[in-house]
């Protein structure tokens, strides 16, 4: 069995079926991340338990038992998610030691489903930023182009999924963090509807807007792994109670009478890069060619999108960053004595040093949103305009099955290049935050390379609960492109 | 010039849960040091609150009992300060949209029936508890996400001993709805006030005190007297009064400064992404409605009416609601609710405050009670032998019926036994008679005095009595 080729169903099988041990898939895996890792700096923490864990999968599979469809698939788990017993430090100086003692539930139904965990991915500080060069532990470069950002916030999964480092891989979405990355590595990634998987035990960013999703190399992957992750979890009181389909048995890449919309708003600007441009124009008339029909929607308040995102979101954030103050856990700074320092500058030392730039400056500016005074103007006018939003994306969805766009304007850019303008990197959100927004499921596709050899994804979303119509297009899509599988080779 | 204090009070109920409002860590107030925690209440990453549906059953019923409009949505909302007896960095309450609003309580002071607005009252999660030591602090976080009903009343009341009395009536409601234990010192019922005087007939609000954390009915009292006198003092020698929080000295009696507004803070109250809006159904509200039992100020104005009590009776007894339900009880099964009232105020709930105990923990049943009340009323025994019953039924727990039975305490109204035992003792004290039929009367007091100790108590006195009369006069 090819494990760099193998889909996740194709691993659980030889399993199974004792053709390939977990114990061999992981040690296959976790050599490869460990070779690769220097290079592209993906992983912040490997789970050295990685191989125990196989070695229980294949118990079971001797004692006759079943360990579940992901038998011995190996894993990377962004840092977002909290695992039991391994370290968690969603990329922070703040959480650099944190060992949490619980499983995020979306960690624990995989294990529950038979997958072994191999380590931590790194990712924007907080799950913050475009870019996965906010990290306390360093940035994570592309691994098709190592001068070249993995893009964010998700960027250790989709690195490490490009490369085949892992079988597949989690991330959070709030604005953009699965798809975005996928994009500019190569990858499927995908966040169903908002409130599909639990939210509890993966560190919070902006609460309304985070949802999990997988990162993986094929359509069926992320179906599948989509499957296993969603459910209702009463841990979560916003977790859907809606039944979870069965995404994968069901997809159907023929879209004869699909209608795929096309958003006017997003190719009135301009601004696209040309290949992405020639991208989007190629995938929308093979599908159809294919049968589809083209339609064009229009949700005029996307253009509003950017804003309402960041004024909700860095709101939220402050609150939820609340409760990184050195008293209970996490980093606290070197204090001679605590007899003789007030609280607040207990606090702003600790957070100060704990918190790097750009989670200061959202937690900055999620305060002033909120404060007496422009909690009306900000965050609350965000929050009706947002109403606004979801009501013209159902009106839209009244029209057509999917929405096709591009994730971002242009392939991944350079390091370090926009780093220093936290606008220009605001504003790479720009086709993928009012997906989270109005809470609808979105994924990325590969679907081209640009000529500099770097990876062009496409962005499908469906209406709310309305996964399979997203993942059926996805799958046309990649059969268009013929990256089913892709690995980055360039390293 | 005269003044006029305006006060109003907001009192923290704690609700009376198995689990917190947010996660199923215990409630019980006797646990160990950070033991009722978990990565929930300690606001470990990731971790999200779950909303306990009990809590908003209690909130709802106390709504309801306070005479509130339920808000068919509720929203939670987030209050965010920094301290670290708040896990999150936030605490969970409700701000513009709380679950109960606009309502009211009646009560009596002195015989005058007052209504005090109930402005709103909220659901919200306890914070932890930091114990101070010199150079280091203590936190113990059993408390955070304990379920508060914070309770805010019109700025009503006039004096001291009516915030008291407010007070004592919130906690009574609650008590027999059984969703706050009302216990102050154990931190269950907690109580702010706003104080602020103004010259009689000035309709314009003073500036308000808070006195904050005040744990007795008579601390409350005397916390709002020494602070309406202050303020009126500072008022007269022209001081302006600061916009402050001040705490209750118990052993010096008197208010001090703990922060003045200066310092207030913003605390960015927004919406909680984490929950879900709190919808009450009409259904739910009715079924809540149906589970609210019969008040104290209506039960008491029951049992005036129907029961034949006195006002001052009927207070006591609707007092607690365990008491009213005994009181009921035992009278329903004697027939006679005065004498039962009576054996309560005089006997029960002496022996009961003697012991401190709950009247659900004496040992002597609504049933028992009301034996003993028809075999006195019966003439099966007498009052006086009675009241030894009782203290043997305190103590054993035995029936009226198996005492007396034991000890042989059945009272004797055969007249011809009497009779018979008057005789002697009219023989053997000849003298005395003798002394009796020149005039000497008040012997007659001697003679009854014989003929029980001679029964043992025993004898019907009316019948005795009637007795000795007619021997006495009637000659031999």
């Amino acid at each position: 069995m090819d494990l760099l080729k193998a889909s996740l169903s194709e691993i659980a099988t030889a399993v199974r079926s004792k053709k390939v041990s977990a114990l061999e898939a992981t040690q296959f895996f976790m050599n490869r991340a460990k070779k690769l890792n220097p290079k592209i700096n993906a992983f912040i923490s490997f789970d050295e338990s990685a191989q125990d864990q196989a070695r229980k999968i294949d118990e079971q599979v001797s004692r006759g038992e079943d360990p579940g469809p992901l038998a011995g698939v190996p894993w990377g788990i962004k840092d977002m998610f909290c695992t039991k017993g391994l370290r968690t430090t969603a990329a922070s100086k703040i959480l650099e030691n944190f060992v949490p003692p619980y499983d995020a539930t979306a960690v624990a139904l995989l294990k529950k489903n038979g997958a072994v965990i191999l380590g931590k991915l790194n990712q924007d500080e907080f799950a913050m930023g475009s870019s996965s060069e906010n990290s306390h532990f360093g940035a994570v470069k592309n691994p098709w182009n190592l001068n070249c950002v993995a893009g964010g916030s998700s960027g250790g999964s989709a690195a490490a999924q490009a490369l085949r480092m892992v079988a597949a891989s989690t991330g959070t979405d709030t604005g953009g963090s699965i798809r975005q990355p996928a994009s500019f590595c190569g990858v499927v990634g995908a966040k169903p509807t908002y409130g599909r998987i639990s939210r509890y035990g993966i560190i919070a960013y902006a609460s309304s807007l985070d949802q999990a999703g997988p990162l993986t190399n094929s359509v069926e992957d992320a179906a599948l792994s989509l499957e296993i992750m969603c459910g209702k979890d009463i841990k979560d009181g916003t977790s859907s109670s809606l039944p979870v389909p069965s995404w994968k048995k069901n997809l159907n890449p023929s879209m004869r009478g699909r209608k795929i919309g096309v958003l006017k708003e997003y190719f009135q600007d301009g601004g696209l890069h040309p290949e992405v441009q020639a991208a989007t124009e190629k995938a929308l008339s093979e599908l159809k060619q294919q049968g589809a029909e083209i339609v064009e929607v229009s949700v005029p308040l996307t253009k509003y999108a950017i804003p309402m995102y960041y004024l909700i979101a860095a709101s939220e954030a402050s609150s939820n960053l609340s409760r990184y103050d050195g008293v209970r856990f996490g980093f606290r700074s070197e204090f001679k004595s605590l007899a003789h320092i007030n609280l607040s500058e207990f606090y702003s030392k600790t957070r100060g040093e704990g918190f790097g730039a750009e989670v200061k400056r959202r937690i900055m500016l999620g305060t002033y949103c909120l404060s007496a005074g422009y909690y009306e103007a900000f965050y609350n006018k965000a929050g009706q305009v947002r109403r606004m939003l979801r009501d013209e994306f159902s009106l839209a969805f009244e029209k057509c099955d999917v929405i096709l766009s591009p994730v971002t304007a242009a392939p991944a850019f350079k390091l370090n290049e926009r780093i220093s303008d936290p606008l220009q990197m605001y504003l790479n959100d720009i086709f993928t935050v009012a997906t989270n927004l109005a809470g609808l499921p979105g994924m990325s596709v590969p679907f081209a390379t640009s000529k500099e050899r770097l990876p062009i994804g496409i962005q499908l979303m469906a209406n709310h609960f309305q996964e399979q119509k997203m993942l059926d297009a996805a799958l046309a899509l990649e059969g268009i492109s013929g990256l089913k599988g892709l690995v980055a080779d360039v390293l | 010039m005269s003044f006029e204090a305006v006060i109003g009070l907001e009192i923290h109920a704690q609700l009376k849960t198995q689990s917190k409002i947010f996660c199923a860590d215990s409630t019980v107030f006797e646990a160990g040091d950070n033991e009722n925690t978990s990565p929930v209440s300690v606001g470990m990453p990731g971790t999200l609150p779950v909303l306990n549906e009990r809590v908003v059953e209690q909130a709802i019923k106390a709504g309801l009992a306070l005479n509130c409009h339920i808000r068919p949505k509720s929203v939670f909302a987030r209050k965010n300060y920094f301290y670290p007896d708040l896990p999150k960095g936030y605490q969970i309450s409700q701000y513009d949209q709380p679950i109960c609003e606009h309502g009211s309580v009646e009560f009596k002071l002195n015989g005058k029936v007052h209504q005090i607005k109930i402005e709103r009252a909220h659901l919200e999660e306890d914070a932890g508890k930091s114990s101070h030591f010199g150079d280091y602090t203590l936190l113990n976080y059993n408390r955070a996400g304990i379920p508060l009903l914070e309770i805010v009343s019109g700025p009503d009341l006039r004096s001291a001993a009516e915030a008291a009395e407010y007070a004592r009536t919130v906690r009574q409601i609650l008590r027999y709805l059984d969703v706050c234990d009302g216990n102050l010192e154990e931190g269950s019922l907690r109580c702010d006030c706003n104080v602020s005087v103004r010259p009689r007939g000035q309709e314009k609000l003073g500036t308000k005190v808070e006195i904050k954390n005040i744990n007795s009915f008579r601390f409350i009292e005397k916390a709002i007297e020494y602070e309406v006198e202050r303020q009126i003092e500072a008022t007269e020698r022209g001081q302006r009064i600061i916009q402050e929080t001040r705490l209750w000295d118990p052993d010096k009696n008197k208010t001090f400064s703990m922060r003045t507004k200066e310092d207030a803070q913003d605390y960015r109250y927004f919406p909680d992404p984490d929950l879900l809006p709190v919808i009450v159904t009409a259904q739910s509200l009715e079924k809540m409605r149906q589970e609210i039992p019969e008040l104290p100020l209506v039960r008491a104005r029951r049992f005036v009416s129907q029961l034949g009590l006195s006002e001052n009776d009927a207070d006591v007894m609707v007092s607690e609601k365990d008491v009213a339900d005994y009181f009921e009880k035992t009278g329903a099964l004697c027939g006679n609710y005065k004498a039962a009232a009576n054996w309560i105020m005089t006997d029960l709930l002496r022996e009961l405050n003697d012991g401190k105990l709950s009247i659900r923990q004496s040992k002597v049943t609504p049933e028992n009670l009301g034996a003993l009340i028809q075999m006195i009323d019966s003439g099966k025994i007498s009052g006086k032998i009675a009241k030894t019953i009782f203290a043997d039924m305190w103590s054993t727990g035995d029936t009226a019926d198996k005492i007396v039975k034991a000890k042989g305490l059945v009272q004797i109204s055969d007249i011809s036994v009497i009779e018979k035992m008057i005789d002697e003792i009219l023989t053997g004290n000849a003298s005395q008679v003798a002394e009796y039929r020149a005039g000497k009367t008040k012997l007659l007091g001697f003679f009854i005095g014989a003929a029980m100790k001679a029964s043992k108590g025993q004898a019907n006195p009316d019948v005795v009595n009637q007795i000795l009369l007619k021997k006495l006069q009637g000659g031999s």
